[in-house]
């Protein structure tokens, strides 16, 4: 190997001789290119990496630490304490198993039912289309606060057209159960759906009619076109919208808060964590006592963190899917 | 020729109830979900709404509360037209930012993986409860004063920026430019989303096209103007209609800070549902106007 280098080497020279130079300019573009691309990236990833070391930094901080106006981000004595403590409030091993459930059940609901709409507006011409996606444009556009009383009322007292009343005589109460979040998200009403439906129809555009109509040909249906051909196309757009989707549902604390006030998740645990510090702290001293502000924002950091870090490694293992496509390939143009 | 009409028909007809099939989850959920609490808050724009002992209880007020928005309220029009002015630059520098790093991000280089990631932390660091706790940590505050001041002096873009008002050429337009390089970590946190978009749309780009373009001798320049743009046209439209909502619906835009205030605070339904209806329907008609004109040059294989 390293021989076949060498002589490269050798006649380097030689070849850009013969090349008119050709050679050198080429070379010399490719490696100022990439020196460019590092020192782009590198200050671009160091400015959004900047806020995570700072919280990296404080989560290894004992209390003294904190308040000594010397040390700014390299902890005298680093102490694991505030992870275990964090753990500790948020019952960190209890709520990352319940909200990788729900995340994850919310998030193959949702995208397999938006992949559905997305085709069906994307490869099908129906009268109202238009009327149609222009209500799918509004549900991207209404911010979810506005119809939050209707909704809760809504699901206070569910009924379907009145047929729930007609059998049991009352209408039922869905509150506090995971069951109304997923009848909207098989409806596509979850948060943002809107938007992975408009994704997902941008793309099955831009794939060539020629490969639907020879799978048509071929004998294949509406449905076995859209499985066959059409979904293993769409892998680097599903996964991205599976990606939002899951990362969505995993920090949302709005709809949580709305439908599932009493489970453990760690949306909800972490947007409480300083006033579950306060108890905690006030029931080992038997007092009330004021926590120093550091000392508490350190604890958020150090929740923060450990919130962010299952997504991350979610990620690492999802980006997979950025396959390239085979869609533009298969067709001879 | 009759019978051909018919069968075509057939096809239009099988395809159009397909069409609907596929769709119909959507309809439900809007139809059971959406719809009543939609009527019920464009109802509420219309009234005067009084709170009595937890009881609500609307009362017919004809379009006062929307002549009151717009003409009696001393905030609401100065607002709206200072956040749009905001969501133009910021949404065009979030647009080129984007696409500038998904063109990056796409290339082969070491350690790409680890960028892609990086790059993804906007989107987890924008979302949720963790955009909330982002905005009131003190510490972090304390913290980023702390560095800035170890850094003062030696600030390259003050010192840019001090060099090209000296020049004069400093106008209005250079002004928004200094403005958008002084956020740019707002830009770069809020572009998580559409980096990825954009990634997603350059993967489908068939490799063979590039190189068919290099043998017959384009330039990467040029394959970038011919091939690049039009096939992921499509993704700028996704891109350009999301940056402005997302823009125009999270909680720190002041407009809908406004709205809320009115709506929680002042506890004025009806003025708070008029406000939000004005609001949407600029912003709709901004987005209809803006995506059309895109979608124009938009290209799809149809």
């Amino acid at each position: 190997m390293s021989k076949v280098k060498i002589k490269q080497n050798s006649d380097f020279w030689e070849r850009n001789r013969k090349s008119d130079g050709y050679l050198l300019k080429k070379t010399l573009l490719t490696y100022g290119i990439s020196i460019a691309r590092f020192i782009l990236l590198f200050g671009m990833c160091f400015m959004i990496l900047q806020p995570i070391f700072n919280k990296i930094s404080v989560s290894f901080m004992t209390i003294d630490d904190l308040n000594n106006p010397t040390i700014i981000s390299i902890p005298e004595n680093p102490t694991t304490e505030n992870y275990l403590m964090a753990a500790k409030l948020m019952s960190y091993s209890k709520s990352v198993v319940n909200s990788f459930l729900m995340a994850l059940a919310i998030a193959v609901v949702q995208i397999a039912m938006t992949t559905l709409v997305g085709y069906g507006f994307a490869r099908f011409e129906f009268p109202f289309k238009k009327f149609w996606f222009a209500c799918v444009m509004l549900v991207i556009l209404i911010p979810p606060q506005t119809i939050s009383t209707s909704l809760f009322l809504h699901f206070r007292f569910f009924d379907i057209l009145g047929l729930i009343k007609l059998v049991t005589g009352d209408t039922l109460n869905l509150r506090g159960s995971a069951i109304p979040y997923f009848l909207m998200s098989f409806g596509c009403m979850g948060l943002k759906n809107g938007l992975y439906i408009y994704m997902i129809r941008q793309f099955f555009r831009n794939i060539p009619k020629e490969l639907e109509e020879a799978a048509y040909v071929d004998g294949c249906g509406t449905l076995m076109t859209f499985v066959r051909i059409m979904l293993p196309d769409a892998k680097p757009i599903l996964t991205s919208c599976f990606l939002f989707s899951f990362v969505w549902q995993w920090t949302d604390g709005y709809y949580s808060k709305l439908f599932l006030g009493n489970v453990k998740l760690v949306s909800t645990e972490l947007s409480r964590l300083v006033d579950s510090l306060g108890a905690f702290l006030m029931r080992e001293m038997g007092t009330t006592v004021t926590i120093p502000v550091s000392y508490s924002n350190a604890i958020l950091s150090t929740g923060t963190l450990m919130i962010i870090l299952p997504l991350i490694i979610l990620y690492l293992f999802a980006q997979r899917g950025f396959v390239e496509s085979l869609s533009s390939s298969g067709i001879k143009m | 020729m009759k019978k051909q009409k018919k069968t075509l028909a057939g096809l239009q007809k099988r395809k159009a109830i397909g069409g609907y099939i596929f769709i119909s989850p959507f309809i439900l959920g809007f139809l059971i979900f959406m719809v009543k609490p939609l009527l019920q808050s464009l109802y509420m724009s219309f009234c005067d709404v009084k709170i009595a002992a937890g009881v609500i209880n609307p009362v017919w007020y004809k379009l006062e509360q929307y002549k009151f928005a717009l003409t009696v309220d001393p905030n609401f029009n100065r607002l709206l037209v200072e956040e749009f002015t905001r969501m133009l630059t910021n949404s065009l520098a979030i647009m080129v930012f984007s696409f500038f790093v998904a063109l990056i991000l796409n290339q082969e280089f070491k350690g790409r993986a680890l960028v892609r990631a990086i790059f993804f932390l906007p989107v987890i660091l924008s979302s949720g409860v963790i955009l909330g706790l982002e905005t009131n940590n003190s510490l972090m505050a304390q913290l980023q004063v702390n560095i800035k001041e170890a850094a003062s002096g030696i600030s390259i873009t003050d010192t840019v920026e001090t060099i090209l008002r000296t020049a004069g050429v400093g106008v209005k337009a250079f002004e928004e430019v200094f403005k958008l390089i002084d956020g740019i970590y707002d830009v770069a946190i809020a572009s998580g989303i559409q980096i990825i978009i954009f990634l997603s749309g350059l993967q489908t780009i068939s490799a063979s096209m590039y190189e068919a373009a290099d043998i017959e001798g384009c330039t990467a320049w040029e394959s970038l103007w011919k091939i690049t743009f039009p096939m992921i046209s499509s993704m700028f439209l996704v891109n350009w209609v999301y940056t402005i909502i997302d823009f125009c619906m999270r909680s720190d835009n002041q407009v809908i800070d406004r709205i809320n205030t009115v709506m929680i605070t002042e506890i004025n339904y009806g003025l708070a549902s008029a406000m939000s209806w004005i609001y949407f329907a600029i912003v709709m008609a901004f987005v209809g106007i803006t995506s059309l004109l895109i979608s124009k040059g938009v290209y799809y294989y149809e």
